[in-house]
């Protein structure tokens, strides 16, 4: 196990710099998720800590040693790929035995790491087999295997429940998470799905353009987005964002006033305001928050409740309605949400600006 | 009831199936694989004639003998011909899938400097043929006394540019993650190539193979310059000596030539789904 710090750590492609100056800690055991859209250097910082990519600039230390001129190899970590990497001319055993082909073990030993790890994976009856008798998740687990027979300080996820269904991709979740608390080796994960993000990681790292926008705890970034992209982001369905107007001293949103706010701290850019569709429910009290009414144009019923697509005072905002309350198409509804369920944002540089 | 319902509809799907354009491609087929197959016929029906009914174009010998094998097997030139032409064919088919193969992979899979221009550089020499090439190659195994030798016959297909292409292509479908995967689990370059990338295309390592066994073993025009010696011709040059020498022995000739076609064939049949993936994959006319 080991602390991994990035200090400045710089990716550039001829003119084109992918990763700018990060500077992050991750701590011995530590569960980190780079998250964002594609392009935004996650898989390149990702790669630079596993060697596959030369560090323009910046220091890399792992376990408290300076690594940047150093081989994978040389690094002790394990990877493991989207599309699982595992070599379809050997059978499990041979791809799991294959990340102990350099290691100086006698046999006996690499065969009980061998069974170990596919005993913990549960692939013990698999062992014969070829990667193409296998499913998706199967693959997965023996890419995992391989990774875990090293003993690595360190376990590197690069998007690897990308090619698995909806249902395999949540069991292979909490699969990878309990594997975690096993074995309490640091992990860094890369992925563009914020419920993996949510679900997974101990920390978060939204990365956008090559930097990173914040860092915090899955319920730090729900709760406390910097900025608009990160609350975008964070969080399913995404927040909505309604542009708010400041008339007579007093914020108005979606054709709703809000009375209480100080619209006299707003920037001269104006003023986005945000309220995620969870807290943005149909039919329920104001209690003094945000009250909208609008026109139903399109409803998900999802079972424990429904989202409904609202066009209020010329913006499409997303509510849910509790229980089997399905509302109709066409149909006008009032959704309230409570104070201090809204986000504010400066329109012009997109930062938050607080809650309400 | 059922089964006469079954063959009236099977023989209705078959008249359905016979349509003039059938008809003609089936006729230009036939018609291509007999010019194709009498030659072979003939090679091996003159084999079983003797020297006086060479001339006699009945396809069936009215009198067969194996006289002409026997003498032909009974010759320890004819031998060591076939010895030769194993050799040289076996030697160049494992350098070229191992040279070819390596070079592929590095075209492939590395980024560096001028890559593009040595593989422009390597497929030109497809570009020019084997008759302007054997000057120079006769002048380079004249001056480092290689004529006469079998590295003298081996050494200019050693490696080949149609190889090292045809690896490149395929190496290429290889996802950079297995190699990436062997990285970080501690393997050199070499081993990673050897182990991972190898046994990711053996498909085309089967065509480059069989295409380089069967050229280098039907191989004539550079074995007949380079050697001087009997010893040390391959099976085509062998067989020619036969209509110099010996005031052109048809039957002989057939009869060589029918057994050194015997390892083409059992090499085509044997590997027949190779070769014909091999035409496929790599856009070749065989």
């Amino acid at each position: 196990m080991a602390r991994i710090e990035l200090q400045g750590l710089t990716k550039r492609y001829g003119r084109l710099t992918a990763v700018q100056a990060i500077d992050l800690a991750i701590d011995d055991g530590e569960f980190v998720v780079f998250v964002g859209p594609s392009g935004c250097g996650k898989s390149t910082t990702l790669r630079m800590i596993a060697g596959l990519e030369d560090i323009s600039d910046g220091t890399l230390r792992i376990g408290g040693e300076v690594v940047n001129q150093r081989e994978p190899k040389q690094r002790n970590i394990a990877m493991v790929f989207q599309n699982y990497a595992i070599y379809p001319h050997m059978t499990v055993a041979q791809n799991i035995g294959f990340g102990l082909y350099t290691a100086r073990l006698s046999r006996q030993e690499k065969q009980k790491r061998i069974e170990e790890a596919a005993r913990i994976l549960g692939l013990e009856d698999l062992l014969d087999r070829r990667p193409a008798a296998l499913s998706g998740g199967q693959r997965q687990r023996v890419a995992i295997g391989r990774a875990m027979v090293r003993n690595p300080v360190a376990f590197l996820f690069d998007e690897p429940l990308s090619n698995l269904d909806a249902q395999l991709r949540s069991a292979m979740r909490i699969e990878i998470k309990r594997l975690h608390q096993r074995l309490g080796t640091t992990v860094v994960y890369v992925t563009h799905d914020q419920v993996e993000a949510m679900t997974m990681a101990d920390r978060i790292v939204v990365m956008r353009d090559g930097r990173i926008l914040q860092v915090g705890t899955p319920v730090e970034l729900y709760e406390n987005p910097v900025d608009v992209f990160t609350a975008r982001f964070i969080g399913s369905p995404a927040m909505n964002l309604m542009p708010g107007a400041v008339e007579e001293g007093v914020l108005a949103v979606a054709g709703a006033r809000l009375p209480e706010t100080n619209a006299a701290s707003f920037g001269d850019g104006g003023v986005l305001v945000g309220v995620r569709p969870h807290d943005l429910v149909v039919g329920a009290e104001s209690d003094g928050g945000l009250s909208i009414s609008g026109v139903v144009t399109a409803v998900e019923p999802l079972g424990a409740e429904t989202l409904v697509h609202l066009a209020a005072g010329g913006v499409e905002v997303v509510a849910t309605a509790p229980g089997r309350l399905v509302p109709a198409v066409d149909s006008t509804v009032t959704a309230s949400a409570a104070r201090g369920a809204l986000y504010l944002f400066d329109a012009g540089s997109e930062r938050a600006l607080g809650r309400l | 009831m059922t089964s006469i319902a079954a063959s009236t509809s099977e023989l209705a799907a078959n008249r359905r199936d016979i349509r003039p354009g059938r008809i003609v491609a089936w006729t230009l087929l036939m018609i291509g694989g007999i010019v194709m197959v009498t030659p072979l016929i003939y090679m091996f029906s003159t084999s079983l004639k003797s020297a006086g009914q060479v001339y006699d174009l009945r396809l069936i010998p009215a009198d067969p003998t194996l006289d002409n094998y026997i003498r032909v097997l009974a010759d320890g030139r004819f031998v060591r011909w076939f010895l030769n032409s194993t050799l040289v064919a076996t030697a160049v088919t494992l350098s070229n899938v191992f040279f070819d193969s390596l070079v592929g992979y590095t075209l492939a899979k590395f980024e560096f400097r001028g890559r593009y221009l040595v593989f422009l550089a390597i497929l030109s020499t497809l570009m020019i043929p084997t008759e302007m090439l054997v000057i120079p190659w006769y002048l380079m195994s004249s001056q480092l006394g290689w004529l006469d030798t079998y590295w003298g016959i081996m050494f200019p297909g050693m490696m080949t540019a149609f190889g090292t292409f045809l690896m490149k292509q395929f190496f290429e479908t290889v996802p950079d993650d297995f190699l990436e995967a062997a990285r970080v689990d501690g393997l050199n370059e070499f081993t990673i190539w050897w182990k991972i990338a190898m046994p990711m295309v053996t498909p085309a390592i089967s065509a480059l193979a069989i295409f380089t066994f069967l050229g280098n073993w039907t191989a004539f025009f550079w074995p007949l310059i380079v050697t001087t010696s009997r010893e040390l011709y391959t099976l085509p040059v062998g067989l020619s000596s036969f209509a110099v020498e010996q005031s052109i022995q048809w039957e002989m000739i057939m009869t060589g030539a029918a057994l050194a076609t015997i390892p083409t064939l059992i090499v085509f049949l044997a590997l027949q789904r190779y070769i014909v993936r091999g035409v496929m994959l790599a856009g070749l006319k065989g």
